[in-house]
């Protein structure tokens, strides 16, 4: 399902990303040391629970942080260097090689506006469609994010439309200009699952038909197991696994994400009225007021040890046979030697 | 959008803490906390820091300039100006808080029971407000002292009436809002009977709100005090109040323009202190002010 | 059922033109779990606060323990409040902010006088303990916690009274996954070791499968199916149940990429204005003309699951949604 992996270059590439916001006498680190790939047409998503750092991440690829946010590392798009870009720079690059959408789309789309006045905005300012043109082009967005009766929903406004068609309408927004990137956090968090399906279909649709790359940020493991071609597990602000999806559920190489594909509950396994527990992960979240030279994860792992402790774990290939480039990466003393037993 | 930042879930840090850190960055509101504090410290020991009795008049010394006898210097009947402004501190005080105690009294219990129960309850007393507020202040004032007499007490009375229509409204619009929260279900679903939601949640959670009200009904007094001395209604000669002193000063704007000049100052030092106050508090106490 | 802590009788809620709950009828069994799936603008909220008399019902009865409590004042309500409680979706605003874990979990042992003077705080430790926390967690306020803390919270303050019904409203929609595994845990081991009866309401297909013994799945206001657990998930019988089965996904890629999806038609109808005939039939891939006109009844088929739609047959042969032979 994912393109023929070739040696392609990477259009959205992440290096050593970190990002620290100071509140008064403390600093909270959000995000440490961050690095991934992102190939044409490939949806990479980025799991985690609350605080993982996971949509500081893509806020940061976007340059949307606030300016109490220090970032350092490199975020490359097609080539061109955007951390530290002008902010005039980077208003050109979001939403014509960048776009986003968030989970609340109402919040998003402006409520005295038609549907089709805040499409062909963004149509005109970008490409410089006139009038009539950035109608034609808003109306064939919207048929391909699937939207039934285009030319009468383009009159409406926000409140008009239900929660899964607003954000089938900000999806068109985004990737009105056709952007290398589209940038998709918690997008059905708000959604039924009915309605979830078909926002999903959309985002399948774009990457097959306009090679969108996709990152996928969510802590669905259901959504992700429908979507991803990759998966970038984060945990208290670092990146603690990356595989290709089948490879992350098969044999994840990371306790962290063993713990979370333990404890997400997958229809089937409980009828018949076998009431097994769940697993659980024990402790809490830590918090991020440090990043100390240490596995974060530690304190929470059955299987840590003193190295666990004292030495922060890097992120490498979980096959010591495998190169620099490879596909599945850990960041876990013991990733190596985990045995390939699933917990499930 | 999603909320960017976190806050570590395993903060140890008090609410009050915070919002008294949060409070003391606001420069604005620092100073006018200050300079309110310093109104309140002089209103109770108004007799202690007075040089002279206020309303002794001292006929060989009237109308002296500010000078190392008589610091703000004296007035027409050579009465110490220092010593009639501290007393007149005192009487604006005296009103501001007695005036706001009193519209909380009967503005708090009307404005919870309006908000809760709804329906008739709300619309009777949603009726008298707007009656309250169809009646001038001045003419309440007025008509009370022309009923009573002319005092301070009175003038306490008229303009604790006249803040009671803006106690009902926060007090109302604040319990609409908290009726629906989950926590006042649950002490429903608890057993509690309507004193226990209202007197043990909704009230208790409507106090920043209230607060607010409170530093913002206080300056208004001060000048409703200062307003009502200054046209006979309040305190009396030879009591001291800064709008008797604005008042006996008119006649001698040119001689003696320090008559007029000092009490004026403490009038607008304690209203802005007050509502800078409020504001700062506003920002800090309310949650919504905090996302703006 | 026997025994039954809730029975709710033909139930209705309209909020003025708003037909949110429209002639609902679930029992639950002593001991039993009931789970109430559906979607947002289902209604299923609302069934939850009527039947813990949070919200007052237009029609129908509400009976707890065989006592009516339809239309009992609030005043005569309150000492019958030990015997229900329930659990809000949000934890941050179920507890109040200004108050101690200790007070919060307190209040309903001083309001019922289940305890008094030290063994209030007694109770309360011991509560703690069984939801997972520690003593010292009483003097904390609710914004100290953590979500999941809080929702251990929330289920403490319902238990402190012993109730005999648990209405649960979406407890874990709110929480990270790890964490919601905990809750669940927590809440299953509960009600095994006190036996209370509980209404779980959810749109987590998952979640309601692990604790439920029996599912009633809502759609605009009605019930439109109703079976045990297992033979639900094994066996959905109404076009809806299979179209929301068939849409949430399997956290598992290769088993999700052979399912296949029953996409549904157009949008969730205004409850202002629900449609004629089979509610769902706006959405519903194999709707017929009889389905357009003529509203279909809940039956209850052989084995005692509970369908209302007219294209399951009286043998309890139901249609497969995912092939329509009805182009739509």
């Amino acid at each position: 399902m994912s393109p023929d992996p070739v040696r392609e270059e990477p259009v959205l590439s992440v290096r050593d990303l970190s990002v620290s916001f100071r509140s008064g006498e403390r600093t909270v680190h959000a995000v440490d040391h961050v690095s991934y790939d992102l190939k044409r047409g490939e949806v990479l998503a980025v799991v985690g629970e609350s605080g993982c750092g996971k949509s500081v991440t893509s806020m940061a690829v976007m340059g949307l942080l606030p300016p109490t946010a220090t970032i350092t590392g490199s975020v490359r798009l097609g080539g061109r260097e955007l951390a530290g870009a002008p902010d005039k720079e980077l208003q050109k690059v979001r939403g014509n090689d960048i776009a986003m959408i968030f989970q609340e789309p109402m919040t998003s789309l402006n409520p005295v506006l038609t549907i089709g006045r805040q499409i062909g905005e963004v149509l005109r300012r970008h490409q410089g469609l006139n009038r009539k043109q950035a109608r034609e082009k808003s109306v064939e967005l919207l048929t391909l994010v699937g939207i039934p009766a285009p030319r009468q929903r383009i009159e409406e406004y926000p409140h008009q439309l239900s929660g899964g068609m607003r954000q089938r309408v900000m999806i068109a927004i985004a990737v009105a200009c056709d952007p290398a990137v589209l940038i998709a956090d918690e997008p059905t968090t708000a959604l039924d699952v009915t309605v979830q399906a078909g926002i999903l279909e959309v985002l399948q649709s774009l990457r097959e038909r306009l090679g969108t790359a996709i990152v996928l940020i969510t802590h669905d493991l259901g959504v992700v197991a429908d979507s991803a071609d990759r998966v970038l597990v984060m945990y208290a602000g670092r990146a603690v696994e990356q595989a290709p999806v089948d490879e992350l559920f098969a044999a994840p190489r990371h306790p962290y994400t063993r713990g979370l594909l333990g404890a997400v509950l997958k229809p089937g396994a409980h009828a018949g009225g076998t009431k097994r527990r769940l697993p659980e992960i024990p402790g809490l979240v830590p918090s991020l007021t440090e990043q100390p030279d240490a596995c974060t994860f530690a304190p929470r792992c059955t299987l840590a040890d003193e190295q666990c402790t004292t030495r922060r774990p890097g992120f490498r290939a979980v096959e010591l046979t495998a190169g620099a480039d490879a596909r599945h990466k850990a960041a876990c003393w013991h990733a190596n030697t985990m045995t390939k037993e699933v917990v499930r | 959008m999603t909320t960017a930042v976190r806050v570590p879930r395993t903060s140890r840090m008090s609410v009050g803490g915070a919002k008294l850190r949060a409070l003391r960055r606001n420069r604005l509101a620092l100073t006018g906390g200050v300079i309110a504090a310093v109104f309140v410290i002089v209103a109770l020991c108004a007799p202690l820091i007075a040089p002279y009795d206020p309303a002794q008049p001292d006929f060989n010394n009237a109308l002296a300039g500010p000078g190392w006898a008589h610091w703000l210097g004296t007035d027409d009947l050579g009465r110490d100006q220092l010593s009639r402004v501290v007393f007149g501190a005192r009487a604006s005080m005296q009103v501001g808080v007695l005036a706001v105690l009193l519209a909380f009294l009967v503005g708090v219990p009307l404005g919870l029971a309006a908000g809760y129960y709804g329906k008739l309850t709300d619309g009777a007393v949603s009726r008298l407000t707007d009656t309250m507020l169809a009646f001038p202040f001045l003419v309440l004032a007025v008509g009370l002292a022309a009923i009573l007499g002319p005092s301070l007490t009175n003038a306490t009375i008229a303009i604790g009436i006249s803040q009671i229509p803006a106690v009902i409204r926060i007090t109302r619009a604040e319990t609409l809002r908290l009726k629906h929260a989950d926590y006042v279900a649950a002490a429903v679903a608890n057993g509690g009977g309507d004193g226990t939601v209202l007197f043990g949640h909704i009230l208790p959670n409507a106090t920043s709100a209230l607060i607010v009200q409170a530093t913002v009904g206080v300056p208004a007094a001060i000048i409703g005090e200062a307003l009502l001395s200054f046209l006979g209604l309040g305190v009396q000669p030879p009591d001291a109040s800064l709008g008797v002193m604005l008042a006996s000063a008119q006649s001698f704007l040119a001689p003696a323009p320090w008559m007029a000049v000092f009490p004026g100052l403490a009038i607008v030092a304690a209203t802005l202190a007050f509502n800078l106050l409020g504001d700062g508090l506003r920002d800090v106490l309310d949650p919504r002010g905090a996302t703006r | 059922m026997t025994d039954p802590v809730l029975e709710l009788g033909e139930l209705t809620r309209h909020f003025g033109p708003v037909r949110a709950v429209d002639g609902v009828s679930i029992t639950v069994g002593r001991g039993e779990v009931v789970g109430l799936v559906g979607e947002s603008g289902s209604g299923k909220s609302t069934v939850g606060r009527c039947a813990v008399r949070l919200d007052e019902p237009t029609g129908g009865t509400v009976r707890i323990n065989g006592t009516d409590v339809t239309r009992m004042s609030r005043r005569a309500l309150r000492p019958l409040r030990k015997d229900f409680h329930l659990v809000f979706q949000d934890p941050s605003s179920s507890l109040d902010p200004r108050m101690t874990i200790g007070q919060i979990i307190a209040e309903p042992i001083k309001l019922h006088g289940l305890a008094k003077g030290d063994a209030v705080r007694a109770r309360v430790e011991e509560l703690l303990g069984q939801v997972g926390l520690r003593p010292e967690h009483a003097d904390r306020h609710p914004h100290e916690l953590s979500g999941g803390q809080r929702q251990r919270i929330s289920i403490a303050r319902a238990l402190s009274v012993d109730p005999d019904l648990l209405v649960a409203d979406e407890p874990t929609s709110a929480l990270d996954v790890s964490v919601q595994a905990s809750v669940l845990n927590l809440l299953a081991d509960l009600q095994r070791d006190r036996g209370f009866g509980c209404l779980f309401i959810t749109h987590d297909l998952a979640a309601v499968e692990f604790l439920a013994d029996r599912i009633a799945v809502m759609y605009l206001g009605q019930i439109v199916e109703q079976a045990p657990t297992a033979e639900l998930f094994a066996d959905p019988k109404h076009p809806y149940t299979q179209a929301l089965l068939s849409a949430a996904p399997v956290p598992d890629p290769v088993t999700q990429r052979t399912r296949e999806r029953i996409v549904l038609n157009g949008e969730l109808p205004s409850p202002l204005d629900p449609p004629a005939g089979c509610r769902f039939h706006t959405r519903c891939p194999l709707a017929v003309d009889r389905c357009r006109t003529e509203v279909p009844e809940l039956r209850t088929l052989d084995g005692g699951r509970q369908v209302s739609c007219h294209l399951v047959a009286e043998d309890g042969t139901a249609p497969d949604a995912s092939s329509p032979v009805h182009a739509n």
